[in-house]
């Protein structure tokens, strides 16, 4: 049975799912309600598939290799490589997909007879398909054109909502950088195809022994940069925060729980995988991009008030924490420690998993709320908990599980980077070891800093008085959103009590590298009681956690409610306002909630602040009619890095064009000049 | 047996608690020469409030009524989660170091959005700060913790308590720099001097106080009880000081178990607490609050004190 599902055919049949459901969904584009339908069914369709597929194949451990002949050109192969970490890729994805889906046949009906419904869906499926070639395409160039059907397909999503102006603004900008990112990656590409003389991934393995030592630096930088981009690694991150709140929220909670991890993919499949044996500064750029992004991703996070750009940077910051955890594996591999390799890219592979998981949650949840409210500032929230009580449940568990408290699934792969760092610390030398220290404490810092921005973004939105009187007419989900939601909360907690089942898991993946299989049997003994780890007897367990901590509250509120004093009673009053009438301008704002922080860290974030009054006699200046305070924080990537370059292109662009006077006779001696330089290089 | 010494570490904590609080406050009140309130006035506290009828807010959500058992409740699982007078005990399962930090951050999560859900400016602004301080002292508290496991070999907080790390004098400088980095976490998480003012009801200065100040009758007494509060800090206090005490000083825990062993245990895990209580007060008398956008700097000195300690070990 399982070879069945795990072969070939079984793959075409997931690939052609989508296919059906995005041409079917483009044909019957005349008619919202079934394109929608349709296009949403198909998807739900392929990712149950999808997940039977990728299940199958991690548990029977079935790989397979093969190749679809029919290719017009030399170089360019079909074929596919379905190894383990392609597996569990793709069961992140058709796990998020699958939820996306449900939610969006509710989700995408406020779109109807507003923009064309069928070509959303088209898009979609194809977006889901670009990502499962990217996943599992085998040959460099076949590789590019699923990065590009991905990467486009993304693109006209993110543009989907084109009435408003700043959409279309943040399409060009994901679509500019997305070009820059694919540019270094066909350079990387291009190199390994110069000096191994292959596009197709074993090949280039098995050759790896080819290449000289620069061309492989250079591989790596440009490697780097290119699925950097993609990843959203600071400084490259500047679409992310554009392009996510742009696209439709289910786009946006597929965009930033999978696509992006699509570049940590490659990142494993290169650096632990293809280009092994690799020099240990490469696991340090990595660790370190970790700690910027964790760090910055989630101070830029407090600044916003923006729900769904204030998600997009803790994508930032979690990119950060599994970076970490990759790039400590990076260096324990080329240390030969594998033992501590494995343990840091199982953290990383876990908290991949949990981030999709939780993230894609949290994204679904803010959908739910801007589609009633028609904003995104949350300034304009407050109150929506006795509006949307289910939502708020469902994002309040969102909200604990990527602050990492326990029992949620995010604790337990925090749990894991942490240990694995702390290996880094009690094992390596001096500056290592400080290295590993300076993560450590990134990593701390992070996990403080993520716990007060949700209390922010969760109690801006859901707690206190209505800020607007939009929300008191806010009403709660329709069903098919509140199911997608409600799933991946309980996915997260699941994930959660179950930390040491999934680790197992995941131990086989980590496994099937071929730098981590010569390691001994057992450095996780996830056994049922919880996680654990061998070599340093540090053990945790979710499940008892959460037994104790429910029996510590019904033994508490037994003793409490109906022992100590039954004839108690309880008045429903105003809070305490001080003698003057509560209206909404009294709460705290989420800007004011994380000012301090901002305040704090002003030396990096270069708060701004601009006052304007407006003086009722101009003469005087004693009375002002109105005065507006604007906060702001600086772009500090625009002026300092993007800024520099672009000046440096503009000012290059313009000596060039000193070569184009016009003339036609200096034409022509650049042509002969360019003859000659060739028959002499020939020559 | 161990049934019964487990069930004495489950009932300990919140039975003795108050008792801290009253303590600090007998010998402010002393050095302050006052007679001061009896060192049992938090127990008849605690007792008036669970008597008295509630008011709750008409803005107050689900979130406001779970808040305080939550907030308790996780004080109780800690309090149980850690070593108080014996280290016979293991406990493989919740005795994780970065648990109880991460268990910790439950509670002042709920204790945040409790101060924001009834909408009042004074909560709103308590919360605030509290996320504050609390995001800027875990990275000190993680790693005054990580020292003393990087010395053992294990986060596991009971296996750190079985080892006598304080007799090593290799280990001296970088223990004693972790301990006095987590002296500062200490105070900042319980609300002391200089952070918080625990005598207080100004606005200005309100942190703890001002997320609670919707509550009332047994919520309060829970929220109160449950520390987390600038005048009775009870059973975090409590926890932290056993943290500190028996983590960084394990002598005198019980290592077999017996009646006699198990109460000079207990004793001497209450004359502990008494030093750490003493500390606390001591330092309180003699210094003043310092002005909040100051209070990073501290935090910063832990973190980095506690670096320094990481650095030392070898």
């Amino acid at each position: 049975m399982l070879e069945i599902i795990t072969s070939p055919i079984s793959f075409f049949i997931l690939l052609s799912l989508f296919f059906v459901g995005a041409i079917g969904s483009l044909l019957l584009r005349k008619d919202d309600d079934s394109a929608n339908i349709w296009s949403n069914f198909f998807a739900i369709a392929g990712s149950l598939w999808g997940l039977l597929f990728s299940v199958a194949t991690i548990i029977s451990e079935h790989t397979a290799a093969f190749l679809v002949n029919g290719s017009p050109f030399p170089l360019l192969s079909f074929s596919f490589n379905i190894d383990l970490l392609s597996a569990f890729f793709i069961f992140i994805i058709s796990l998020i997909a699958l939820f996306c889906s449900i939610y969006a046949v509710g989700y995408v009906r406020h779109y109807y007879q507003k923009y064309n419904i069928g070509a959303l869906g088209f898009f979609y499926n194809f977006f889901i398909l670009g990502i499962l070639l990217v996943l599992t395409a085998s040959n460099g160039i076949f590789f590019l054109i699923g990065w590009e059907i991905m990467s486009v397909a993304s693109f006209f999503m993110v543009i989907y909502d084109r009435d408003d102006q700043e959409n279309v603004k943040a399409g060009f900008l994901y679509l500019v950088m997305t070009y820059i990112g694919t540019a270094f990656i066909v350079v990387a590409f291009l190199l390994l195809y110069k000096f191994i003389g292959s596009f197709d991934f074993v090949t280039i393995k098995s050759g790896v022994a080819l290449l000289p030592i620069g061309a492989k630096n250079i591989i790596f930088l440009a490697a780097l940069i290119g699925f950097g981009v993609k990843a959203g690694i600071i400084p490259l991150h500047i679409w992310l925060p554009a392009a996510h709140p742009a696209a439709p929220s289910h786009i946006s909670a597929l965009m930033s729980g999978v696509m992006i991890k699509t570049g940590i993919f490659m990142m494993m499949r290169l650096f632990l995988d293809i280009l092994q044996p690799i020099p240990i500064w490469w696991g340090i750029v990595v660790l370190i991009i970790g700690i910027i992004s964790s760090l910055l991703g989630v101070l830029y996070a407090l600044t916003e008030h923006d729900i769904k750009r204030l998600l997009a940077y803790h994508s930032i910051e979690n990119i950060g924490i599994i970076l970490l955890g990759l790039g400590s594996a990076l260096i324990f591999s080329s240390l030969s420690m594998p033992a501590l390799a494995f343990l840091s890219l199982v953290a990383a592979l876990f908290h991949t998993l949990n981030h999709a998981i939780f993230k894609s949650l949290l994204f679904l949840g803010a959908g739910s709320v801007i589609n009633q409210m028609h904003t995104r500032n949350m300034e304009e929230y407050g109150g929506l908990i006795k509006y949307m009580p289910q939502t708020a449940f469902f994002f309040l568990i969102g909200s604990m599980a990527i602050s990492a408290l326990p029992p949620f699934n995010g604790f337990f792969s925090e749990w894991l980077t942490f240990q694995s760092l702390f290996q880094g610390i009690a094992i390596l030398d001096s500056s290592m070891r400080w290295l590993f220290i300076l993560a450590v404490g990134a990593l701390a810092f992070t996990g403080g800093l993520a716990l007060a921005c949700f209390v922010k973004a969760f109690g801006s939105i859901f707690l206190a008085r209505p800020r607007s009187t939009e929300v008191t007419h806010a009403k709660e989900s329709p069903r098919s959103m509140l199911i997608g939601m409600g799933a991946l909360a309980m996915l997260s907690f699941l994930f959660g009590i179950f930390s040491s089942q999934t680790v197992s898991l995941l131990e086989k993946i980590g496994r099937s590298f071929d730098v981590l299989q010569k390691i001994p049997e057992t450095i996780l003994v996830s056994n049922s009681q919880g996680l654990m780890i061998e070599n340093s007897f540090s053990s945790v367990s979710g499940l008892t956690f959460l037994l104790s901590l429910v029996g510590a509250l019904i033994v508490v509120a037994i003793i409490i409610d109906l022992i100590i004093n039954r004839s108690q009673k309880i008045k429903i009053g105003a809070t305490w306002d001080c003698g003057t009438d509560l209206n909404p301008r009294m709460e705290i704002t989420s800007t004011g909630f994380a000012r301090s922080i901002v305040v704090i860290f002003k030396g990096i974030l270069k708060p701004s602040i601009q006052h304007t009054i407006d003086y009722s006699d101009s003469e005087s200046r004693y009375l002002p009619r109105t005065r507006t305070v604007s906060l702001g924080v600086g772009d500090v990537y625009k002026s300092y890095f993007y800024q520099p370059i672009l000046t440096m292109i503009t000012s290059l662009s313009m000596r060039v064009k000193n070569i184009q006077s016009g003339n036609t006779n200096i034409y022509v001696l650049y042509i002969l000049i360019a003859l000659l330089v060739s028959l002499f290089s020939i020559l | 047996m161990t049934i019964i010494i487990l069930e004495i570490q489950i009932i300990l904590t919140p039975l003795v608690s108050p008792l801290c609080a009253g303590v600090i406050n007998k010998i402010k009140a002393r050095l302050q020469n006052r007679k001061g309130a009896s060192i049992f006035q938090p127990y008849r506290d605690l007792w008036k409030l669970l008597h008295k009828d509630e008011i709750i807010s008409r803005d107050a959500s689900w979130i406001f009524r779970i808040a305080p058992f939550i907030v308790f409740s996780i004080t109780l699982l800690i309090g149980a989660s850690i070593p108080l007078f014996t280290s016979f005990l293991t406990n493989t399962l919740t005795g994780d170091m970065l648990l109880i930090v991460y268990a910790l951050a439950i509670g002042t999560f709920f204790l945040a959005l409790g101060g924001l859900d009834i909408g009042s400016a004074f909560g709103g602004f308590g919360s605030s700060r509290e996320m504050t301080l609390s995001a800027l002292a875990e990275g000190g508290f993680i790693f005054s913790l990580l020292t003393i496991a990087l010395i053992n070999g294990t986060t596991n907080i009971f296996a750190i308590a079985n080892a006598d790390i304080f007799l090593h004098g290799k280990y001296l400088f970088p223990t004693l720099l972790a301990f006095g980095g987590f002296l500062v976490v200490l105070l900042a998480e319980t609300a002391r001097f200089p952070y918080d003012n625990p005598a207080t009801h100004l606005e200005l200065t309100m942190i703890h106080e001002a997320m609670i100040l919707e509550y009332s009758g047994k919520k309060l007494a829970l929220m109160e009880w449950a520390s987390f509060n600038k005048l009775l800090s009870f059973n975090k206090l409590f926890i932290f000081l056993a943290l500190w005490v028996n983590l960084f000083f394990p002598i005198g825990l019980a290592y077999t178990p017996g009646v006699i062993t198990i109460s000079m245990g207990i004793i001497i895990f209450m004359i502990k607490i008494f030093l750490g209580v003493l500390l606390i007060a001591l330092l309180e008398s003699s210094m003043a609050k310092f002005r909040f956008f100051r209070l990073p700097d501290l935090l910063l000195i832990s973190f980095i004190l506690n670096a320094i300690a990481i650095g030392l070990i070898r």
